[in-house]
C-alpha cells in the first residue's frame, strides 16, 4: 500500500488550470461592513427604495445572528470587515452587443472555454455571464423574449419587473432562514433573474457562468427563478474562479418557485479554486439553495457536481407543498487535498402523495473530508409520503474521510422513507485490472469514478455531462493509486 | 517468445516461487498444473505485472525485453492478456465502453489508430456470440452481478477482442459448469496460432480435455517438478499430485 499511496500522491496533485487574473479596471468599495456601504450598493445599482429597505432590514437581523458551527468544516474565522462588498468593471458596457463588451473580458471567458459567441445559439444555450458582480453581457434575449421568457439580471429584474421580484423574492429563503442567507440578502451584488410564463417550456436551456475575480471581494449572488404554471424551464450554472492566495466567501443565494404543474431543472458544475496543497486560499462556499414545489404535481431537480471550493456548505433543498408534487437531489461531490464539504440536501413533505430522491455520491482523495448531511421531513398532513435516499461514499487512499449524516423525522404513519448508504474504496483489485487491460492508473481511475458517478451524470443535460466528466478526471488527476 | 529463467519470488518476506525456468515459445500451449498453493497463480500474476510481489532472483524475458521492468499497462500493450481467476466488479463502467477504451490504449500504445465504432460493435457482436455470451451483458457495468460463469466468458471475450501474443489463463475453469468450459475452451481454441502462445494455468486435468496442450508442467512448492507432453496431464488425473510430490522428495 505504501507504494500506492505515495503514486496516488502525485496523481491527485494536478494544478488548478483556471488560475488567472483578469487585468481591468474596477470600481471596488474599500473592505467593511455597515449601513452606508448597504447604502452605496443600493444606490450604485439604481435601485428602488423597497429593496433598500430589504436590505437594511436583513442587514439588522444578521448583526445579531451567530454563524452556524455545527458542519464538519474547519477553517479560519471569516474577518466580515475585511471583504469588500461591492465591486465592477468600471467600463460599464452597455447589453445590446458583444462588441461592446471589454476585450479583456471576453478574452477571460475564452481561456475558461466559455464561448459567448454564436456557437452557443447552435448549441441551444442562452449565457448570462456574470463577472464579479455585474452581469456584463446577455446573448439570445430575444428568441427568450418571444418566448414571454425573462432571463435578465437580477439588478435589471429589480429595475424593470419590481413586483413579480416582490412578489417571490425571499419567500423561498428568507433573510432570517441562516446566517449566510440574512448576510446575502443585505449585500447580494448581483445574480440572474428568470421568469417563465404560463404553460409555456423554455426553448433553450439557459446558462449562466460565475468568476469571481477581484482579490478580497466577496462575491453575493441572488438568483431567483419563477416556473408559472404548466411551465418548464432548466437551467445550468458552471463555475470557475482564478487563483488568489486569500480566502474568498461566497455566499450565494438561490430561490426557485414552481406552480401547478411546472417544472424546473437546476444543475450545477462547481470548479472554484480550492486552494494550494498546504490548504492556503481557496473559495469558502456558503450557498443556501431551496426550491419551492408550491403547486401541484410541480417538480424541481437539483443536480450537481461539486469538485472546487476550499470549504463547501450547501444544502439545496425542496419545500414538497404541491400534492403529488416531487423533489429530486443528485450530487456529486469531490474533494482532495485538503477540501471539505459538507453538503447535502433537505426534503420537506408537506402534501399528500410528494415524493423525492437522493441520490449523493461522495469522493474523498488525499487529505479531502466529505460530509453527506440530508433531512427528509415529512409533515403530519403529508398522506402517502415517499422518499428513496442512497448515499454511497468512494475514498482513495487511507487519508481521507466520509461522513453521512441522515436526519430523518417522520410525522405522518402512511410516509415510506428508504435510506441506503454504501461506503467503498477504489480497491487495488480494480487497478490491477484495468491496467492489465492496457490501461494507466489515472484512466482506471478516472474510469471507475465515473461509474460511481454514473447515476448523477446522468441527470445533467448531454453538455454539462460531458462537461463534469472531464472536471472529474482532471480534478482526480494523480489522486489514486 | 517467454523465457523464465530460475525465478524467485516471495510475498510479504515468504517465499512462494523458488527457482522456476519455463522456456514458452510462439504457437505453443503450455499447459501448468500443480496443487493449492504450488505457485501457480503467483507465477500468472507476477507475468502480467501485479503489485505485491517481490522478485528476489532470476530472469524474465518476453520478446526480448526484460519483463519485470515494464509496468502493468506496458505489457498489455506489448500483448501479454491475463483471463483472470476472479474477474473484478467495475460499478457503473459500461462493458463495452471497458473494452473499447482497453483495445484502444493498446491501440495506441502501438501507435496504430482506434477502432472504429462500426467494426468495434461488429467485432464485440461476433465474438459475444463465439462465447455464448448474452449481448445484454455487454451493455451493464463490467461483471457487475455476473454469475461465475458470465465473468469468465466476459474474460474470454475480452481475450478474444485484444488478440494478444500471449495469454495467461489463471484457473478460468474453477467454478463452470461443462457447458460453460466447453464454450470457453471453444473461444480458447479459436485464438490458438502460430503467432500466439497460451499459458493455461489449472488445478484439474478436464479443461486439457478441451485445450489440448503441447506441453504440461507441474509445480510443486514454486518449483517445476516434473514436465512433460499432454499424457502428463492424463497421469496426474489418474494417481493425483501426491505420487509426483513423493517422487520429487525422493
Amino acid at each position: 500500500m505504501g507504494l500506492v499511496d505515495s503514486e496516488m500522491e502525485t496523481l491527485i496533485r494536478s494544478d488548478y488550470a483556471e488560475g488567472f487574473v483578469t487585468q481591468i479596471e474596477s470600481d471596488t468599495l474599500p473592505p467593511g461592513l455597515d449601513e452606508s456601504v448597504i447604502r452605496t450598493i443600493s444606490s450604485r445599482k439604481q435601485e428602488p427604495e423597497w429593496m433598500l429597505e430589504k436590505r437594511l432590514a436583513a442587514y439588522q437581523f444578521w448583526l445579531n445572528m451567530q454563524e452556524p458551527d455545527w458542519a464538519t468544516i474547519r477553517h479560519p474565522p471569516i474577518d466580515f470587515n475585511g471583504i469588500s462588498y461591492y465591486s465592477s468593471p468600471k467600463k460599464k458596457p452597455q447589453l445590446d452587443s458583444l462588441d461592446e463588451v471589454d476585450p479583456e473580458l471576453l478574452a477571460t471567458y475564452e481561456k475558461l472555454g466559455i464561448p459567448l459567441e454564436e456557437q452557443k445559439a447552435l448549441a441551444g444555450v442562452a449565457v448570462d455571464a456574470v463577472f464579479d458582480s455585474v452581469s456584463v453581457a446577455t446573448t439570445f434575449r430575444e428568441s427568450l423574449s418571444e418566448a414571454g421568457v425573462i432571463f435578465c439580471s437580477m439588478s435589471e429584474a429589480i429595475r424593470e419587473y419590481p413586483s413579480l421580484v416582490q412578489q417571490y423574492m425571499g419567500t423561498v429563503v428568507p433573510h432570517k432562514d441562516n446566517f449566510f442567507a440574512a448576510l446575502n440578502s443585505a449585500v447580494f451584488s448581483d445574480g440572474t433573474f428568470v421568469y417563465i410564463p404560463r404553460g409555456v417550456k423554455c426553448p433553450m436551456e439557459l446558462s449562466t457562468y460565475f468568476r469571481i475575480n477581484e482579490a478580497n471581494t466577496g462575491q453575493f449572488e441572488r438568483t431567483l427563478i419563477i416556473a408559472e404554471e404548466g411551465s418548464q424551464v432548466s437551467y445550468l450554472e458552471g463555475c470557475t474562479a482564478p487563483m488568489r492566495d486569500e480566502n474568498q466567501l461566497h455566499a450565494a443565494v438561490v430561490e426557485l418557485v414552481a406552480l401547478e404543474d411546472a417544472r424546473i431543472k437546476y444543475s450545477t458544475v462547481q470548479n472554484w479554486y480550492p486552494g494550494d496543497n498546504q490548504g492556503r486560499g481557496g473559495i469558502y462556499n456558503f450557498v443556501t439553495k431551496r426550491g419551492d414545489c408550491r403547486g401541484d404535481r410541480s417538480r424541481i431537480s437539483w443536480t450537481q457536481v461539486e469538485t472546487g471550493s476550499a470549504v463547501t456548505w450547501k444544502y439545496p433543498s425542496c419545500i414538497l407543498r404541491g400534492k403529488n408534487s416531487v423533489g429530486e437531489f443528485y450530487s456529486v461531490a469531490v474533494t482532495k487535498g485538503l477540501q471539505q464539504a459538507d453538503t447535502g440536501t433537505k426534503m420537506i413533505h408537506i402534501g399528500e402523495n410528494s415524493h423525492s430522491t437522493i441520490v449523493s455520491k461522495g469522493i474523498s482523495a488525499m487529505q479531502g473530508s466529505n460530509a453527506y448531511r440530508g433531512l427528509v421531513r415529512v409533515a403530519a398532513k403529508a398522506e402517502n409520503a415517499r422518499n428513496h435516499t442512497q448515499c454511497d461514499s468512494l475514498l482513495i487512499g487511507d487519508q481521507c474521510a466520509a461522513h453521512t449524516f441522515p436526519y430523518i423525522e417522520v410525522k405522518n404513519p402512511t410516509a415510506r422513507v428508504e435510506h441506503e448508504a454504501t461506503t467503498s474504496k477504489v480497491s487495488e483489485d480494480q487497478l490491477f485490472y484495468c491496467r492489465q487491460r492496457g490501461l494507466t492508473e489515472e484512466n482506471a481511475v478516472s474510469m471507475i469514478v465515473n461509474g460511481f458517478c454514473k447515476e448523477v451524470f446522468n441527470e445533467l443535460p448531454m453538455e454539462f455531462a460531458v462537461e463534469a466528466q472531464k472536471l472529474l478526471a482532471v480534478s482526480l488527476e494523480g489522486a489514486v493509486g | 517468445m517467454l523465457s523464465i529463467k530460475n525465478l524467485k519470488a516471495s510475498v510479504d518476506g515468504k517465499a512462494i516461487l523458488n527457482g522456476i525456468d519455463l522456456e514458452v515459445n510462439a504457437g505453443e500451449v503450455h499447459a501448468i498444473m500443480g496443487p493449492n498453493g504450488s505457485g501457480k497463480s503467483t507465477l500468472a500474476h507476477i507475468l502480467s505485472g501485479r503489485d505485491g510481489y517481490t522478485v528476489n532472483d532470476g530472469e524474465v524475458h518476453y520478446l526480448g525485453q526484460n519483463l519485470l521492468d515494464l509496468e502493468t499497462e506496458a505489457r498489455a500493450h506489448r500483448g501479454i492478456f491475463l483471463a483472470m481467476q476472479y474477474p473484478v466488479e467495475l460499478p457503473g463502467v459500461n462493458n463495452m465502453t471497458f473494452l473499447r477504451e482497453s483495445m484502444n490504449a493498446i491501440r495506441k500504445a502501438r501507435g496504430e489508430a482506434e477502432i472504429d465504432a462500426v467494426s468495434f460493435m461488429k467485432q464485440v457482436r461476433h465474438r459475444a456470440k463465439q462465447v455464448k455470451l448474452d449481448e445484454k451483458l455487454l451493455k451493464r457495468s463490467v461483471n457487475t452481478g455476473f454469475s461465475g460463469g458470465e465473468k469468465k466468458r466476459n474474460e474470454i471475450l475480452q481475450m478474444m477482442m485484444l488478440e494478444p501474443q500471449l495469454a495467461i489463463l489463471d484457473e478460468t475453469d474453477s467454478g463452470l459448469d461443462i457447458d460453460a468450459l466447453r464454450t470457453v475452451a471453444d473461444g480458447v481454441n479459436l485464438l490458438r496460432s502460430p503467432d500466439r502462445a497460451l499459458i493455461v494455468v489449472t488445478h484439474y486435468q478436464r479443461l486439457l480435455d478441451y485445450i489440448e496442450p503441447d506441453f504440461v508442467h507441474v509445480l510443486a512448492s514454486g518449483r517445476v517438478i516434473r514436465s512433460g507432453g499432454k499424457a502428463l496431464a492424463l497421469e496426474l488425473e489418474e494417481k493425483g499430485y501426491e505420487w509426483l510430490q513423493e517422487g520429487a522428495v525422493a
